[in-house]
This record gives C-alpha cells, structure tokens and sequence, in this order.
C-alpha cells in the first residue's frame, strides 16, 4: 500500500517533470523561430534590387546598403586571408606536431583564453596595437586583423578536432611507406580532414562578418560616400550600420532596418546552413 | 635532400603558427597594460574604484559598472542556466530523434545570432513590452539586458551541457532503470550528478559569454551608471563595463586619462574573463580524469 | 576529398567574385577625385552627410567621407592629422589646441550653424513648460515625480545623451549648472546615458514618464517640445528658428567645424560653400538654424 503510493508519486513526478523540461525546451525555442520568421516577414519588403546595389541616399534613410554588404565582404575576405593559413597551420601543429610538455598545454591554455575574451577587449587591443602603434589608422587592414585574431581559436580548434578524428592506421600506413610527417599531413590527414576544416573556417568567419565591438573603433565608419579604395580606407559594415541606423539617425523607415538586419540574417545564417551542409555530407561519404 | 630542406622549413611555419596563440594573448596583455597601467598613476586608487562613474568631471569611480555587468550576468544565469540545461537535458536524454533534428539547427541559430540584431530586436520589440507588461517606469534595465544575455549565453550551456550528458557511460542509466527507477529518477538521481562538473563548465562559459558581451548590453539597458539602491535593481537601468568601453572610448582623446581608465576597464574584463576561462577548463579536465578512472 | 576540393574551388571563385566586382565598378570613377575627411560630432552628422551628399552635385570629383563619433573623436583625429575637418557641437578645449599645436597643427574655428537644444517629453504628458531651474532640479535627482512639477503621479525617467557628447557637456554647463562656472552639480547617476539622439526620440516617444533633451534637428512629431523660460517671471519659449535667432529661447549654441589653418583649398571651398544661403538651407531642413542670420547682423 505504502510502496504503490510511493511509486505513483514518483511517477506523477515524473510526469510533471519531463514536461517541465518539454515546456523549458519550447520556451528557448519558439522565441528563435518567432523572431527569425518576424526579420523576414518586416525585413522582405525592403529587399529590392536597389537596396542591395545602390548607395545610401537622403542621409541614409532612403537608397541602398551596397557600401555596407560590400565592406562585411571587405572584412570577410581581409579575415579569412590572416586566420585561415594561421588558424588551420596552429591547428596542424596541435594535432599533427606538438607532443604534451608544458609548453603545448600552454599554447593550449592561450587559446582557450584567445576564445573567451571579450570582443569589445579585442576592439581595444587593435586600437591600441593595429590604430595607433602600427599607425594603420581607421582601416579595413586594421579591423581584419583584429577579427582574425579572434577568429583564430574557433579555427585552430575545429582544425584540431577534424584532424584528430582521422583514424591513426592512416598515418601508420603513411609512415611506413615512408611518408614524412608533412608528407603523411599533405597527402593524408589533411585531405581526409579538409570538410571538417572548412566547417571551422566558415563558421568562424560568420562569427567574425556578425560581430560589432571590435571593428568599431578600429575600421567602422558611419558613412562614406563611395567604395573603400584600399585596405588603408575605413568601410561601412553591415552589423556596425545596423547599430546606426537603430540608434543615431533620426526619421530612419523601420522598414530599412528590418531589411538591413535581414540582410545580415541571410549572411550569417548562410554561411551556417553551408557549414552544415558541408559536414553532414562529409560525415555521410565517411568511409572511417 | 632538397625535399628534407623544405620540410623543415614547414615544420618551422607550422610550429612559429602554433605558438601564435601564445604571442598573441601576450600582445594584447602588453597592449591593454600600455594603454590601461598609466590610468593607476593619473587617477588615486581610491578614486579609481569610487562609487561614482561620470568621467568629463574626472569621476573614474569603476564599482558602478563591474556592479553593473555582475548584475547583467547574474540575472542572464537566472534565465540562461535552467532553461540552458533544461533544454540540454531533454535534448540529451528524452528528445526523439526528429525533435532533436528540429531543435539542433534552431540552437546553432540562437547561437550565430549576431548580437546587434539581438540589441536591435531588443530596442525595437522586448524593452517597449517589458515597460508595459512589468509595468516599469522604462524597459531599458538591467533585466531587459539579462534577459538577452541569458539567450545569448543559452547555445553555449546547452551545447556543454549536452556534450557532458553524453558522456555519462550508457551503463549508468541501465543500472539506475534496472533497479527500477524511472525515467525522471534517473535523469535526475544518475545522469546529471554525474554530468555535473561538465554542467558546471557549461555555465561558467556562459558567464565568460554573457559578461563580455558588448552591443546588445549597450543597446538595451539605459547605461546609467548607479550602484544599487534598492531590492529592485535588477529592474531598473544599469551600465556595464563593456558598454562603457564601446561607447566612450570612440570620443576619448587618446592618451587622455579618460583613455587610459577605459583601458584599465579592458584589463579588468580580460582578467575576469581570464579567471572564468581557466576554471572552466580545469573543471572540464578533472571530470575527464574522473570518467578515465571511473571507467577504467 | 574532390568534394573538399569542389569546396575550396567554389569559395576561392566567391572570394574573386566579390573581391573584383566593386573594383570594376571604381573604375568608372574619375580616378583623380580629393578626399576630404570629416569626422566628429553626432549631432552634426547628418548635417554633415547631407551636405557631403549635395556637394556630390557641386563639384561632383570632391568625394567627402563623413563619421560620427563624437565632438571630442573628430578633434582627436583632427589633431593627431587624420581628418581634415573635426565637426564639433562645443567649442575646441585648450588642452586640444595644445596637442595639436604640438603636432604643428593650428585649429581653425568655422561657425557653419546653431542648434537648440529642445527639451522634450511623451505627448501624454500633460506639462507643456518648464523653467530651466526645473529641468536643473529633475536631472541632478532632487525631483523624481511629475507630480511635483503639477503633473501626474509618475515616476520621471531621465535621459540624456553619453557623457563625451557635446550636447551633454552643454547641458551640464547651461541647464544642469544654470551657467554658472562656479557650480559643480552633475547629472544624478540614474539619468539613463543612451548612445545616441535617436535612443532618446525613441524612448520618449515611447515612455510616458520619460524626459529627454536633443538638439532640435533631431525631434520628430513623435515627442512633444517643452516651453523653457531662463526665469520663471519671463515668457515661457518653444525652440525654432526665430526664437532662436532673436535669443529668446535660453538653450541654443553654434556648432562648428575645425580645421587646421594649412588646410588644401579643395576644405577651404567645401567650407566656403556650407555657409553660402544654398547649403544653409539644407540647416533649415533638418531642423538646424542656419547663421546666415547671424552672420549678416555682424
């Protein structure tokens, strides 16, 4: 009697509890999905040929957003030209090279903290080394090299982890055909890891295209009225204009905004479903 | 012979790459204490961390703003850790395969969010129906911020989390359903006290994520910088120590002491962050250890 | 692994794709254009923008490139040599002239419009003026509720723009201090430091408890202008460009635009242009006042 009222409690428990964690679940989720549906339903009707091709005009408020889509690629580019050989080199080093002394968990240590810094601190460092030490000025060199830098961990550590899932008897065989180490990394590892790296460079580069902190003192500018020239121009930027139009100009269509930020959206949100395209059918192909 | 040459050489490239890491966190070290140091000689100490923050008078007093972004984070944990590891757990433990198909890529979203859409989403829609529905004299507070933080913080807990959950060995559960527990008993009586140094880790990289957050903070909580004043400051205006940074240091003079406390603000965030980081991965290491001697 | 390679292809195509296409379009400019750097103050950027962009129609091979920031972000960048003019909303500080004297650069001043700084709440509020020694009160914290004003029984919610905007700064000195140089009172710490004009047009158009101050270009329909009196035994004045131009409404100020005294004659015909009656009714338009008014009482 006792012990059949214990366990209906504890399944009523149970009960209530698994849809606790049902309607928790649901309650991170739906907001996401919401807002996502809510950008392109108020985002779409601003999309046109002209908003994506076409300079600003009327103090922004009317016109295209060219400059600001063209300097998120700028920057992009600038990014992935630094972190991607670095990134995916440190990243071969980790995995490949490195044997565990003081030193390798030190590198380790270094980029676990490069990952959790702030963005607005990696803003400030390239002020003060790529701005003003390096005197770059306001520039797309300047802002690229900051976002690499803090692109860097999310590429050496998806490297790492890409590299590390290749089976050993790869590089045994490798090796005992007489492969050199950087043979064995060229010809086998790499290759058999490449979808893997590619999945860590895209998605560090969406992390780098979204972010705003550390390019507004460093290559953001409010307004231009023509294309950078050179690496040594400042640029607009899509993340640093969607925080000006929201915030710093007066009469400023919603509409705009909403279509801005979608524009964004799409960026980013691309360059994710990419990145998991790229790894499901790579994980689908896997002979290992 | 010529190929020994330029292997060697690619071993040096990818060596010098792999110590990169080193040499930067290094120079932004050097780079913030170059800029930051200065700001204990301009300013007293007692002035530097005074209660009052209103820097074109030269009152450089921090205590406003470390308060302001400990309030931001502690709130976005009220909201980040249950429904963080909330989800985690009915991913991990309960989701049907097709709901975890759905739920994954709405996760990895959330997380590629950039944060001024969140700011933006947060000017335009969250803080304007907080003041109405919480009836507050405005929407931009502390809460508004943590709510986005906790959002923003939520992809990081879950993902951890998760990973921590899947490494509780499947035997684990076996055992604790054999001896006639149920599903609920064992989530909670097995799985996640198991998991929970891993869980730990989770929110302590979700606090690394929610206290260095900078645009959506700035956007939406009011930026007065005040310390507390009553049981209700999280529903009132705060001021972080990144929206600080951002927003004044584009109109610093360089080389001002103005300049150089926002510096010092940057030392500050990179030492706690620093703190955070190195706790969490020496939290992930010993449950590793752990499960190594458990299961062998 | 052709898959990874297909890949590494296709993004390596993207990358030129979008890496040449801007370019060819550049190549359709003139290539001999000047640039002419302009940076600084927020509550003149859009001023600035727009006469950047009807200058495009002047002379169309000038291309002027305007940031905001701050008063205080042009006049560093003005000094340090990187913009060739510093817009400011206050005037240039001594310790600014000196560093740019030290860079062996002369600041030269130029009025190019005045502002007023509206005073401004919801529509809903049912206060329609207020003496400058009232509005002082509200911002140094020592009254919290509209009711003590003759309004309704409403938390007041402060606002103001950041404290390194020139709007701030004249605030504090004009309305917070009431002009005296000897006062140290300063804004109470829960005013709310929004980052920009447009947080404050917003929030108050949709705060009913919310009071806010912005130049006057920037006030929309959305939010409603308060009358301001010096005294309470004098008129009490809404800001626009009579009241302002005949000095009875107590908060206006010039803004200015500095650059240094070497500077190319391409700057110095941009800013000759901004004061000719052409460009001085862009001013009117975005609610400025333009000087010509001024200037031509000399």
């Amino acid at each position: 009697m006792d012990n059949s009222n214990y366990a209906q409690v504890s399944k009523r428990k149970a009960i209530v509890g698994v849809n606790l964690l049902r309607l928790i679940t649901f309650i991170t989720a739906v907001p996401v999905i919401g807002v996502i549906v809510y950008i392109i339903v108020r985002g779409a009707p601003a999309l046109s040929w002209e908003f994506l091709t076409a300079m600003p005009r009327d103090g922004m408020r009317a016109g295209g957003i060219m400059p600001a889509i063209v300097g998120t690629f700028y920057l992009a580019i600038g990014t992935a030209i630094f972190s991607v050989p670095l990134g995916v080199a440190a990243g071969i080093y980790i995995a490949e090279y490195a044997s565990d002394n003081r030193l390798t968990r030190l590198v380790r240590i270094a980029i676990i903290n490069l990952a959790g810094i702030p963005s607005v601190v990696y803003g400030l460092f390239g002020l003060g080394l790529f701005v003003l030490f390096l005197n770059f000025g306001t520039s797309i060199l300047a802002a690229s090299l900051t976002l690499s830098i803090m692109t860097l961990p999310v590429i050496i550590s998806t490297t790492e982890e890409a590299l590390r899932q290749v089976p050993n008897s790869f590089r045994v065989v490798s090796t005992s055909l007489g492969g050199t180490r950087w043979q064995t990394v060229k010809n086998i590892t790499l290759p058999q890891a490449m979808p893997g790296v590619v999945t860590g460079i895209i998605l560090g580069l969406e992390r780098a295209v979204g972010e705003t902190a550390p390019i507004m003192f460093t290559g953001a500018s409010f307004f231009l009225p023509m294309l950078p020239q050179s690496p040594m121009d400042a640029t607009m930027a899509l993340p640093y204009h969607i925080f000006v139009i929201s915030t710093s100009v007066p009469g400023m269509p919603v509409q705009i905004q909403y279509g801005t930020v979608l524009v964004l959206l799409v960026f980013v949100l691309g360059m994710n479903v990419i990145a998991t395209v790229i790894r499901n059918r790579a994980r689908a192909r896997r002979q290992w | 012979m010529e190929m020994v040459k330029g292997e060697r050489w690619i071993t040096w490239i990818i060596r010098i790459s792999g110590y990169s890491s080193i040499l930067f966190v290094s120079l932004i070290l050097i780079f913030l204490a170059r800029e930051g140091l200065p700001a204990l000689g301009k300013v007293p100490l007692g002035d530097l961390f005074g209660t009052r923050w209103y820097p074109i008078e030269s009152y450089f007093g921090i205590w406003p703003l470390i308060y302001g972004s400990v309030l931001v984070t502690v709130g976005a944990l009220l909201i980040g850790i249950p429904f963080g590891i909330g989800t985690a757990v009915y991913l991990s433990e309960l989701a049907p395969a097709w709901i975890k198909n759905i739920l994954k890529p709405v996760i990895e979203i959330l997380a590629g969010l950039p944060s001024v859409v969140l700011g933006f989403l947060g000017i335009q829609l969250v803080a304007p129906s907080f003041r109405e529905f919480l009836n507050l004299p405005t929407g931009l507070t502390a809460f508004t911020g943590a709510v986005l933080l906790g959002f923003i913080a939520i992809p990081t807990i879950v993902s951890i989390s998760e990973d921590a959950l899947n490494t509780v060995p499947a035997m684990y559960r076996q055992g604790a359903m054999a001896l006639g527990a149920n599903h609920w008993q064992t989530i909670w009586g097995v799985t996640v006290p198991a998991a929970r140094s891993g869980l730990l880790t989770a929110v302590m990289l979700g606090v690394g994520r929610a206290i260095g957050e900078t645009m959506a903070v700035m956007m939406v909580t009011g930026n007065a910088p005040v310390l507390p004043s009553s049981w209700n400051a999280l529903f009132l205006p705060a001021r972080t120590m990144t929206a600080t940074i951002a927003s004044e240091m584009g109109e610093v003079a360089t080389g001002s002491d103005h300049y150089h406390v926002l510096f010092f603000i940057g030392i500050v965030l990179f030492l706690i962050s620093l703190a955070v980081n190195l706790t969490a991965s020496s939290l992930a290491l010993r449950s590793k250890k752990r499960a190594e001697r458990l299961l062998s | 692994m052709k898959f990874a390679a297909r890949i590494i292809a296709l993004v390596t195509l993207l990358t030129l794709l979008t890496a040449c296409a801007p370019t060819s379009n550049g190549s359709t400019e003139p290539p001999a254009s000047t640039y002419i750097q302009n940076k600084g103050s927020d509550t003149i950027v859009n001023l600035a923008l727009a006469w950047a962009e009807a200058y495009q129609s002047v002379l169309p091979e000038v291309r002027i490139s305007v940031t905001g920031g701050g008063s205080g972000t042009g006049l560093t960048a003005l000094l340090s040599g990187t913009v060739d003019i510093a817009n400011a909303s206050r005037k240039i500080k001594d310790e600014e002239i000196e560093a740019a004297q030290a860079n062996g650069i002369e600041p030269v001043e130029h009025v190019i419009a005045r502002d007023a700084i509206a005073v401004i709440v919801n529509p809903e509020n049912p206060i329609d003026q207020l003496s400058l020694e009232d509005i002082a009160r509200i911002y140094r914290g020592e009254v919290s509720n509209w009711s003590e004003l003759g309004g309704e029984d409403r938390p007041i919610v402060k606002l103001s723009r950041e404290t390194n905007s020139g709007t701030h700064v004249y605030f504090l000195e004009e309305v917070v201090r009431l002009g005296d140089p000897e006062n140290t009172e300063i804004f109470s710490a829960d005013t709310l430091l929004l980052p920009s004009s447009e947080g404050i047009i917003s929030e108050v158009a949709d705060n009913p408890n919310a009071i806010g101050y912005d130049g006057l270009g920037y006030v929309t329909a959305e939010v409603k202008m308060l009358a301001v009196t010096a005294s309470p035994d004098q008129p009490y004045v809404l800001p626009s460009v009579e009241t302002v131009n005949n000095g009875q409404y107590p908060i206006s100020r010039d803004l200015y635009m500095y650059t240094r005294a070497d500077a190319p004659q391409t700057v110095l015909d941009y800013l000759a242009w901004i004061v000719s009656p052409e460009a001085q009714k862009i001013v009117t338009r975005l609610g400025f006042v333009p000087i010509l008014v001024k200037t031509a009482g000399k």
